[in-house]
């Protein structure tokens, strides 16, 4: 058998996440679908006028990426602690914070990648200008991945518990609050006429910082989940 | 003669020790609170700016402050218990986090109180009022994780990752709160002399100890009913008197 390398365990997981997705393909367009839904809410919500929408719209399209995240979480590892997969992963020889890692990003493509890729269109619903639109594709694309590496923690410390999906939200949400001030917070920079790059660097220094150190948490936290 | 260290980190003698503890925390603390708001309501003088109104920071700041450091003994007594799987520590974290959350509450109802003569408003977005709120988030998280894992070592485990999570990212949350709005006026008490009244220091000090004090009865008082409640299944607790 050929020894596996640790990025090879990466890609195997990554690969295998995403083909099981695309099998089931309703999960992650009912996560999209629910974020349209949000943000297409605060309209009718708050009123139409053009002026308000625009000065919401990053704040709304946020959080409701935030939402978004947070009700895709338990499905992050949930199916292979019913089937019996992450105990196997648990057993392999290779890093489980590889693994881990992999399904992060396997999460994020699924979960993160669709919300960025359709925030531009929500955005002209909110009548945002094109430089806007752009900082915000920007933030939304160094932001989520954030949520996806610290919702991991939380995925697996409320692993096979019952109303894991509330407690999730619970602890996960007030630990996202500084991506959500700076993603938020580079929009409303650009339309302030200022520049957008100090939010965007931190937004970048917070992925860097979670890319670290999470999976490697979220690695202890299914240690002790499956115990 | 060797000292045994240990003693008391068995939960079982820990136990008696805490219950003879309690006393000696439990009245002064009540002596320091009645003496301290005295001196907060009678004593000191009226604020030239905020009149009557300021006294209310004898109660606000030590709330304030405690909440923040018993989140971090939380975190400490949590990282304890999970490095060397001590589990009176755990208790101990378990024990202190109610009380966190009480003093999280109390700050943030008494600085509305405070903010609504001062600012006109029950409530505005700066950036203490802020992450003191998300302060108040967290230990509900612990409580609410440490409350739905039905395995206690297992809910211990748990919330201590929890806890050490939410201590790392505290000062993260408070920067980013912070630069994200700032309107909450400068701390009046400093390192290098202070804008206040003598009488005022006395009172707000006085507190800040009386309400150290009740958090330690406090945790000792509660740990004791978690010690008995994990075990309750053991022989020293089914031959123990206030048990039966």
């Amino acid at each position: 058998m050929n020894k596996l390398t640790m990025l090879g365990v990466l890609g195997l997981v990554i690969r295998r996440d995403l083909l099981l997705a695309m099998r089931r393909r309703a999960d992650v367009l009912t996560t999209l679908v629910f974020f349209v839904m949000v943000v297409s809410l605060f309209p009718l919500g708050v009123g139409p006028e053009p002026d308000m929408l625009r000065k919401m719209a990053a704040g709304v399209l946020w959080v409701a990426a935030l939402l978004a995240s947070m009700l895709s979480l338990p499905r992050m590892f949930s199916a292979d602690y019913l089937d019996g997969t992450l105990e196997q992963m648990m057993l392999a020889p290779q890093s489980l914070t590889m693994m881990v890692l992999g399904k992060i990003i396997a999460h994020w493509m699924l979960s993160g990648l669709p919300l960025v890729l359709i925030a531009p269109v929500l955005g002209v619903q909110f009548d945002m200008s094109s430089q806007a639109l752009w900082v915000l594709m920007l933030a939304l694309l160094l932001g989520t991945p954030v949520l996806s590496l610290i919702g991991a923690i939380g995925a697996a410390l409320t692993l096979g518990l019952r109303g894991g999906g509330v407690l999730v939200s619970l602890l996960v949400l007030p630990l996202c609050i500084p991506v959500l001030i700076f993603g938020a917070g580079a929009v409303d920079a650009i339309n302030s006429g200022m520049s957008a790059v100090s939010n965007l660097s931190l937004l970048g220094a917070l992925s860097l910082f979670a890319l670290v150190f999470t999976p490697f948490v979220a690695a202890q936290a299914l240690r002790i989940s499956m115990e | 003669m060797a000292i045994n260290w240990f003693k008391y980190s068995a939960p079982s003698t820990f136990y008696g020790l805490a219950g003879k503890l309690i006393p000696f925390f439990a009245w002064p603390a009540a002596v320091l609170f009645a003496i301290g708001l005295y001196i907060g309501f009678f004593v000191a003088p009226t604020d030239a700016i905020q009149s009557e109104a300021y006294r209310i920071i004898f109660i606000h700041v030590p709330a304030s402050i405690l909440s923040m450091f018993i989140y971090l003994i939380m975190a400490g007594y949590a990282a304890l218990g999970l490095i060397f799987k001590t589990r009176l520590s755990s208790m101990m974290a378990t024990a202190l986090a109610p009380t966190g959350a009480l003093f999280a509450l109390i700050s943030l109802w008494t600085g509305a109180l405070w903010g609504k003569p001062m600012w006109g408003a029950w409530w505005v977005w700066d950036a203490r009022l802020t992450s003191e709120l998300i302060l108040l988030f967290l230990y509900l998280g612990f409580i609410a994780l440490h409350a739905s894992i039905e395995d206690p070592r297992r809910a211990d485990k748990a919330s201590a990752l929890l806890a050490i999570i939410g201590s790392v990212n505290v000062p993260i949350i408070y920067f980013s709160v912070k630069w994200w709005n700032t309107l909450h006026q400068g701390s009046s008490i400093k390192f290098s002399g202070t804008t206040m009244h003598v009488a005022m220091q006395q009172a707000m000090f006085t507190i800040l100890v009386a309400c150290w004090l009740y958090v330690i009865a406090m945790g000792l008082a509660r740990v004791r009913s978690i010690i008995l409640e994990r075990e309750a299944n053991t022989q020293w607790v089914k031959e123990l008197q206030e048990a039966k």
